[in-house]
């Protein structure tokens, strides 16, 4: 018998293949293992049945605030969107979750046109040239676009923009610490000297939900002869000018937004797009179409010698992931959306943002100080923030994140598709606001 | 499986074609930013719901996968991947929770990481666990700041060296140059054991890490690991080793009781995550108790019946944009409370009878690399095929047309004709046996028809491709016709 339904192996199978193999125990296979380190004790916990696993996890899935949450206006890097059924049942295929990386382009048609079809429309909606078929997340993507920036232009110097969130730039000086970059901030630069840049990071929207000039910033990074960088918010670009349309040379994102729950922060999956003349030092998986000896189209993993598995030490990166099965997810939401919808979706983002904050900065007490904002902006408040947030966590909201600094109290606020109408008002209401 | 070509959704597209419909605005429009921001069209595929389905399920069809095929894949350790688990991670409280919420309304999820944290500690020897890395990649490369940040500060910041196996995975010297470190080969015997006169002849004052695999990448355990790391703790360098493997020696031995100072996990691997078509993966960083302070953050302990999490105080830094590929988490602790302390060893030693019972039936038919007892993984050579004209890729082809997904070929490098073969615990010895007879099939086909295997595969959606032309004239996104 078996005692463990992923192990189908019973005692007799054991023993006719430990026979097969000619020796009498398992211990005998484990040879050049140092006895004196050989099988020590596991202070494991015991297994549970697959009834008891699912109480155990539903009860710490119930200490989590989000098990009861009506709805919630927490952003600052992920975003609650609403996820089609479309989405939800791809990626329940076992043909496309049970796989790997395909090495074997014959066996692997489904990811391989399923990630072509990733790095077309994700390369579509930012108007970008090329794409490869993801990164990690969102920072780590910027990060890697940086790195390869500054190989591009043979330049180790990267000035960042204000409006890089701290948490991206933190994941950037862990990627380049040891390489020799030298991070500059934008203000502490003067782009109308001589000297000559790798980069300039840009984020816009930016991390208080700002739309930033980023042709302008263009401009000026081009005639320093380094290169702009834009890290973005995809659902924006169903609205706002593209990276492509601004001049960009790299534009990067996390990809999360698309059709991926929040799920505590990941697994997410970092975009990033570039000119075609930069593909020799793009980062990552890359999708080609193809034909077969019968030429018939078909697809591979191509470019191939940028890659850590051929080039080692000389790899434009260490990375061997293509978060696949994420690409797969925001493939589908985007097919789902078309045009219109992403359309559609961005708009209602941007009005119900702009429509919740002009209540809000009606209460007394709370002030708008956003201007120019897509859907995350931040309000100053004279009320004590920890009374705002007991009083929508005891109506089950999750409200903004506190960005407060020493000179006042500030709450960023995201508003998405997923906050209605209704619930906006009712918040409004909550928080002593009027609605129309 | 579909024979027929699939057009792409664009080519498929026609205006006015929805696949979902989605809510009113419901509130009053603000003002438009200046139109020089805005946009003015965007193209995106229009389909039907049913097309939309019908093409990605179909497109699904076209993979081998562990729901469908044996998938012995050398050193990826393609195991079942519970379908509980996919369950557990959609629960709301889990898929729902949002990174920017305070500790106390994730008590949940960061008990969860803790008792991971803990369990992931227990089964490598090496307490201080990060679970922030991304993949195996990210993990290495963590291991790699956390070594150079403890030297630092011992005022050893001289120490840049990384002595690297010529036998290891290609991550390896990749993530050590992005460490700042000179990757150094380390030669190593025919069967993949460091050749210790040249370590020994190499280590120095400038090392500042050994990047060794366990067992090997050849699939054998390092027989001399002890007189290893005491030669590069003499040197007053640290040692790192490659997880990757780790799904043999769950209660075998423990990496931290070996003298090794850090290491990684895949938990799409030993832990049973999906691949995913390659990625999303998660690859926590294990280290000795003196090396936690530098752990990556945000890091999570535990204070009376509270979870919090906290950055370490030497901490090398933030990796990524939150707490790590937290849905990966889920899945691998509801893997692991589900085999528990026996089940886990378990796993090990059915993966490392399963993996000797291949080797020793395909002996005959394959060159070995080596005559010892493997892990759980085998290394065999297509070498004697090679003289009928047949390659490791013809065999692996040919694998594919009979229902088998292909071992891991050409790698590692330092074996001829490379054909790694990792059959998991997962198999049933009625479908080990199945592999085992298209493996002695194709042999004996490759002198009496070699043609045959060459010409493979010819079952499958496609036949060989041109992978020439791909990267000559790169197509990387879709164009109008």
């Amino acid at each position: 018998m078996t005692n463990f339904p992923y192990i189908p192996s019973t005692e007799d199978d054991k023993q006719q293949m430990l026979k097969t193999i000619g020796v009498n125990s398992f211990e005998e296979l484990l040879i050049d293992v140092p006895k004196k380190h050989l099988q020590p004790t596991l202070n494991l916990k015991e297994a549970l049945s697959e009834q008891e696993l699912t109480e155990f996890f539903q009860l710490l899935s119930n200490n989590n605030f989000s098990s009861k949450t009506i709805t919630s206006y927490m952003g600052g890097g992920a975003y609650n969107h609403y996820i089609p059924s479309t989405v939800k049942a791809m990626i329940q295929r076992g043909e496309f979750l049970t796989s790997y990386t395909p090495y074997q382009p014959e066996a692997s048609q489904g990811t391989l046109q399923v990630g072509f079809e990733f790095q077309s429309m994700i390369a579509q909606l930012f108007d970008m040239e090329v794409c490869n078929a993801g990164m990690y997340d969102g920072p780590t993507a910027l990060a890697e676009a940086a790195l390869m920036a500054c190989r591009i232009k043979r330049n180790n110097n990267v000035i960042i923009h204000e409006s890089v969130s701290e948490k991206t730039l933190d994941v950037l000086r862990s990627y380049s610490k040891w390489q020799d970059i030298n991070l500059f901030r934008y203000n502490d630069v003067n782009l109308q000297d001589d000297n000559e840049y790798g980069c300039l990071l840009v984020q816009s929207p930016n991390y208080i939900g700002e739309i930033e000039d980023v042709e302008k910033l263009a401009e000026e990074i081009h005639n320093r002869n380094g290169l702009i960088i834009q890290h973005t918010y995809p659902i924006s670009l169903g609205m706002l000018k593209p990276p492509g349309q601004l001049n960009v040379d790299i534009s990067t994102a996390e990809g999360q937004p698309l059709g991926v729950p929040v799920s505590f922060g990941g697994p997410f999956i970092g975009i990033l797009t570039c000119k075609k003349e930069f593909i020799r030092q793009l980062p990552g998986r890359i999708i080609g179409q193809t034909v077969d000896k019968n030429n018939k189209i078909s697809y591979a993993l191509t470019l191939q010698t940028r890659e850590q598995h051929i080039r080692r030490e000389s790899a434009t990166s260490n990375i061997c992931t293509s978060t696949q099965l994420i690409g797969l997810m925001v493939a589908v939401y985007l097919a789902t959306m078309g045009p219109e919808g992403i359309k559609s979706i961005a708009e209602t983002c941007y009005h119900r943002a702009h429509y919740f904050a002009e209540k809000l900065n009606n209460i007394e007490g709370l002030t708008l100080i956003s201007d120019n904002f897509f859907n995350e902006f931040v309000i100053e408040s004279e009320i004590d923030l920890s009374k705002i947030n007991k009083i929508l966590q005891e109506n089950n909201i999750e409200g903004g994140i506190d960005i407060s600094d020493k000179k006042s109290k500030k709450i960023l606020f995201a508003v998405t598709e997923l906050n209605s109408p209704e619930i906006i008002n009712k918040t409004i209401n909550i928080l002593g606001g009027e609605n129309d | 499986m579909i024979n027929k070509e699939m057009p792409l959704l664009m080519d498929q597209s026609k205006k006015g074609r929805k696949a979902i419909k989605l809510p009113e605005l419901g509130v009053e429009k603000s003002e438009l930013p200046n139109s020089k921001f805005l946009r003015k069209d965007i193209s995106l595929p229009e389909v039907g719901q049913l097309d939309l389905i019908r093409y990605f399920t179909n497109l699904s069809s076209l993979n081998y996968s562990i729901d469908t095929n044996f998938y012995p894949l050398g050193s990826c350790t393609m195991k079942y991947n519970p379908k509980i688990n996919e369950q557990i991670a959609s629960m709301p409280g889990f898929a729902a929770s949002h990174p920017n919420q305070n500790d106390e309304k994730v008590q949940g999820n960061l008990r969860l990481m803790f008792e991971l944290q803990e369990e992931l500690g227990e089964i490598t020897g090496l307490p201080g666990v990060s679970l922030a890395p991304l993949a195996g990649a990210q993990g290495e490369y963590a291991g790699l700041l956390i070594a150079r940040e403890y030297h630092k500060k011992n005022n050893q910041n001289n120490r840049n060296i990384a002595l690297i196996p010529d036998s290891a995975h290609g991550t390896n010297p990749a993530s050590a140059s992005m460490a700042g470190l000179q990757a150094v080969t380390i030669k190593t015997t025919n069967e993949g054991d460091i050749d210790l006169d040249d370590l020994k002849d190499k280590v120095n004052e400038n090392v500042c890490v050994l990047m060794l695999t366990l067992p090997s990448t050849l699939g054998l355990f390092e027989p001399n690991i002890l007189e290893i790391t005491k030669v590069i703790h003499d040197n007053g360098g640290l040692v790192y080793a490659d997880g990757a493997n780790l799904n043999a020696l769950l209660g075998v031995t423990k990496f931290g009781d070996l003298g090794i100072d850090i290491c990684h996990s895949n938990l799409h691997k030993t832990f049973s995550t999906p691949h995913g078509g390659g990625g999303p993966g998660s690859g926590p960083v294990m280290v000795a108790k003196y090396l936690e302070s530098f752990l990556p953050y945000p890091h999570i302990k535990k204070e009376g019946n509270e979870y919090k999490q906290y950055k370490p105080e030497n901490t090398v830094g933030r990796l990524n944009g939150f707490y790590g590929s937290f849905g990966i988490l889920v899945r691998a602790y509801a893997y692991i409370r589900s085999l528990g302390k026996a089940g886990l060893k378990e796993i090990s030693e059915s993966a490392i009878i399963n993996a000797n019972y291949i080797q020793e039936k395909l002996k005959n038919d394959y060159k070995l690399t080596s005559s010892r007892y493997c892990m759980h993984e085998t290394v065999l050579s297509a070498s004697q095929q090679k003289e009928d004209g047949v390659k490791a890729i013809d065999i692996a082809k040919k694998l594919l047309d009979e229902g088998f997904h292909a071992p891991t070929m050409y790698f590692p490098l330092i074996v001829d004709e490379a054909l790694m073969i990792e059959p998991t615990e997962s198999e049933s010895k009625e479908t080990i046996d199945r592999f085992i007879d298209a493996m002695i099939m194709i042999s004996e086909l490759s002198k009496s028809n070699p043609k045959e295997i060459i010409d493979a595969p010819v079952n499958l959606p496609v036949e060989r491709l041109d992978e020439a032309q791909a990267a000559r004239n790169p197509v990387l996104i879709w164009a109008k016709k």
